[in-house]
């Protein structure tokens, strides 16, 4: 979600998701990220800074920059 | 009960208990791995072919990319498999420990029935992918605390598996062999032990070897030596055959279970004749 039109790059901030940085616009909730990727109404489980985050606190939890965020799913395993 | 009752394989098989395990009641005796399939399509036709209603599920990233692509859920129908998630690739107690709380809630937010349970590997050798035993007994007391009942991957040491119950554990499980080996039960006299001291006093517990199967003759071993259930993946996955090596594995784990609940006789070193002595026409000279 990087390189948005019009917006400046001291208007983005920068977080680390699942190991690579991605930008967003200053002012963004965990909700917003999420939709940004695409991952809305995926089945994902989030983590930031080490906390589970219920979906339903996605919208309340904003981002201020340098978080570590993993967005993680189910895969076939034994 | 007529003849034909008295001798069908189902109602032998209703006469068992479920096994009862974190809480959870579940009708077969198999919990399969989804790992490893050719295609979404296959495992399901494996899932259903081994009358699994258990089955496990790994919890990796989400992919950045293409994620149009399917997931995993698109082919398991969650109301009916109990979804196990367990922490595979996992080499430390706190890595197993977040692996499991993400677990927990992938399966919340879908509302499943089964979400407060976890398959804990805490693995110490990337060749081996043997368990870590200090390891699993940090992460197994810490996710206990939790609130999650811990089906937990062992070793087949006894004092381990001991040591694993008395932490709260909801079910030791000790590997047969390495995973995904496929050599069977290495060590029949240690789940034996493992077996007795666990179900001390507890007859009931769970004990489930997980790990190791190769071929339907290792499910029916494990089961007839008593233990509750059995976890495999690849022997399935992996078979020439996948769908058709499901339904032995089906067949194997009921036989062996049917066996141990009949009770088997005990070796002996000289024959024993099934035919009477009494009326023979000739005698041995």
């Amino acid at each position: 979600m990087s390189g948005g039109h019009g917006i400046d790059a001291q208007d983005m901030l920068t977080v680390t998701v699942n190991g690579g940085a991605e930008s967003a616009p200053v002012g963004s909730s965990l909700h917003d990220l999420v939709e940004a990727l695409g991952f809305a109404g995926r089945p994902i489980a989030v983590e930031v800074n080490g906390d589970v985050i219920p979906r339903a606190r996605f919208a309340g939890r904003h981002l201020v920059g340098g978080e570590q965020i993993e967005i993680v799913t189910f895969v076939g395993g034994g | 009960m007529s003849h034909s009752e008295a001798i069908a394989p189902r109602a032998q098989e209703s006469a068992d208990l479920p096994l009862v395990v974190g809480g959870h009641v579940l009708a077969s005796r198999l919990i399969v791995g989804t790992g490893k399939y050719a295609t979404y399509e296959e495992m399901a036709r494996c899932l259903e072919a081994s009358g699994t209603d258990c089955v496990t599920v790994a919890v990796r990233r989400e992919r950045l990319v293409n994620t149009a692509g399917e997931n995993i859920l698109d082919h398991l129908d969650a109301s009916r498999y109990a979804l196990l998630p367990n922490t595979a690739g996992c080499y430390s107690a706190a890595d197993a420990v977040r692996v499991a709380r993400l677990g927990r809630e992938l399966l919340r937010d879908m509302g499943s029935r089964s979400s407060e349970w976890v398959k804990l590997e805490v693995l110490g050798d990337t060749k081996t992918l043997l368990p870590d035993p200090v390891g699993t007994l940090t992460a197994t007391e810490q996710l206990v605390a939790d609130g999650f009942a811990v089906l937990v991957y062992t070793s087949d040491d006894p004092v381990i598996a001991r040591r694993l119950k008395d932490l709260g554990a909801a079910s030791v499980m000790p590997a047969g062999s390495p995973i995904g080996s496929g050599q069977g039960l290495l060590n029949p006299n240690n789940l034996r032990i493992c077996l007795e001291y666990l179900k001390d006093g507890d007859p009931t517990y769970p004990v489930i070897v997980d790990a190791g199967v190769g071929t339907a003759s290792d499910v029916a071993e494990v089961m007839e030596l008593g233990a509750d259930g059995v976890l495999l993946n690849t022997a399935i996955a992996h078979a020439q055959d996948p769908v058709r090596m499901a339904g032995a594995m089906r067949a194997a784990c009921l036989a062996g279970r049917l066996a141990f609940l009949a009770g088997r006789i005990p070796r002996r070193l000289y024959a024993t004749a099934s035919s009477p002595d009494e009326g023979r026409i000739a005698r041995p000279s």
